[in-house]
């Protein structure tokens, strides 16, 4: 436990525990629409700046002199209780932004990967990203209408995905279906610590 | 006296024409906080008595930030409120934590992730929902 967390503030307020959920997934899989059915609040967009100098120069004044550009981020809360918020960030959807990734993955309980089946490979940067850093990760295969239905074992193999990552049908629009994606997340997690949640 | 001094709204421009003032121009060209580590869920909550009103060199936005972090509030949230850029809110936060008008709560790092109570909590949480 976090105990500097649970010290009231001289303000007697108290800070609650955020925890970090990140979508991923290629453009247009569902990302915007996942965070929009499980927010308690409308989705909320935020904006990161891109600057030329923001990576691998050393810029002692802390001055931007090259171009910007800039970033929306959607993300969504869902309130657990009075000490426990969970903050859903949907990734930046281009490649180049990339180390945008790392700064939203720092320190994630895990992540969501969206698949459309119609263009699965779009996927595949997304499930790199969360392999190679040991980021726990669930697959939400996104059931578009109109959308061929393969099996699931089909999508599993075509994404060559490790048997222990759990691979769920969903429908990102649906709250109900797109929360049991992130209990499977929150399950995997709890799992992959040898800690598995009973079923309630 | 400035006679042209602009008004908050410029119906000229449209919001496909980008904001009028430039994003870091209300950080004087400061890209990064004095400080490191306003994480996106970092929690930032004004000091009990945090009065920025009578602080010389502090924008109107450092103010709104101090208002907004009365009650404890994510950086993710106040750049959402705000409607201004992470990075430009981290400085403007960067400012106030030096004058100590506000503090910062880092969520834990990867290194301390939360415990089986509160997986449980979150699952049992969301199962409610």
């Amino acid at each position: 436990m976090d105990s500097v967390r649970s010290d009231r503030e001289g303000s007697g307020q108290r800070v609650p525990l955020a925890l970090k959920i990140l979508i991923a997934g290629g453009f247009g899989a569902g990302k915007t629409t996942l965070v929009s059915a499980l927010s308690e609040v409308r989705p909320l967009q935020t904006e990161e700046i891109l600057t030329g100098a923001g990576v691998g120069t050393d810029d002692l004044s802390g001055v931007e002199q090259k171009s910007t550009t800039t970033v929306a981020m959607d993300f969504g809360r869902i309130t657990i209780n009075d000490d426990l918020q969970v903050y859903l960030f949907g990734t930046p959807g281009q490649d180049r932004f990339w180390f945008l990734w790392d700064e939203l993955a720092f320190g994630a309980l895990g992540a969501v990967v969206l698949a459309d089946t119609r263009r699965l490979a779009d996927c595949f940067p997304s499930i790199d990203y969360f392999e190679q850093r040991g980021i726990p990760f669930v697959v939400g295969v996104n059931c578009f209408d109109g959308a061929r239905r393969f099996g699931l074992e089909s999508v599993r193999d075509a994404l060559d995905l490790d048997p222990g990552v759990p691979l769920v049908l969903c429908d990102a629009r649906d709250r109900q279906s797109a929360k049991l994606v992130l209990i499977s997340l929150v399950e995997h997690v709890a799992r992959q610590r040898g800690e598995p949640v009973p079923v309630a | 006296m400035r006679a042209e001094s602009p008004g908050p709204q410029h119906e000229w421009l449209d919001a496909a024409a980008g904001p009028v003032v430039r994003p870091y121009t209300l950080t004087g060209g400061r890209v990064r906080p004095a400080v490191d580590g306003f994480d996106l869920v970092a929690f930032v909550l004004a000091a009990p008595a945090a009065d920025a009103s009578g602080q010389p060199g502090l924008q109107p936005e450092h103010r709104q930030l101090v208002e907004l972090a009365r009650r404890p509030v994510a950086v993710a949230d106040l750049a959402a409120d705000l409607d201004l850029a992470v990075g430009v809110v981290r400085v403007l936060l960067g400012d106030l934590l030096a004058r100590g008008l506000v503090a910062v709560h880092q969520p834990p790092t990867a290194a301390h992730l939360p415990d089986d109570n509160i997986l449980k909590a979150v699952v049992n949480g969301l199962r409610a929902l």
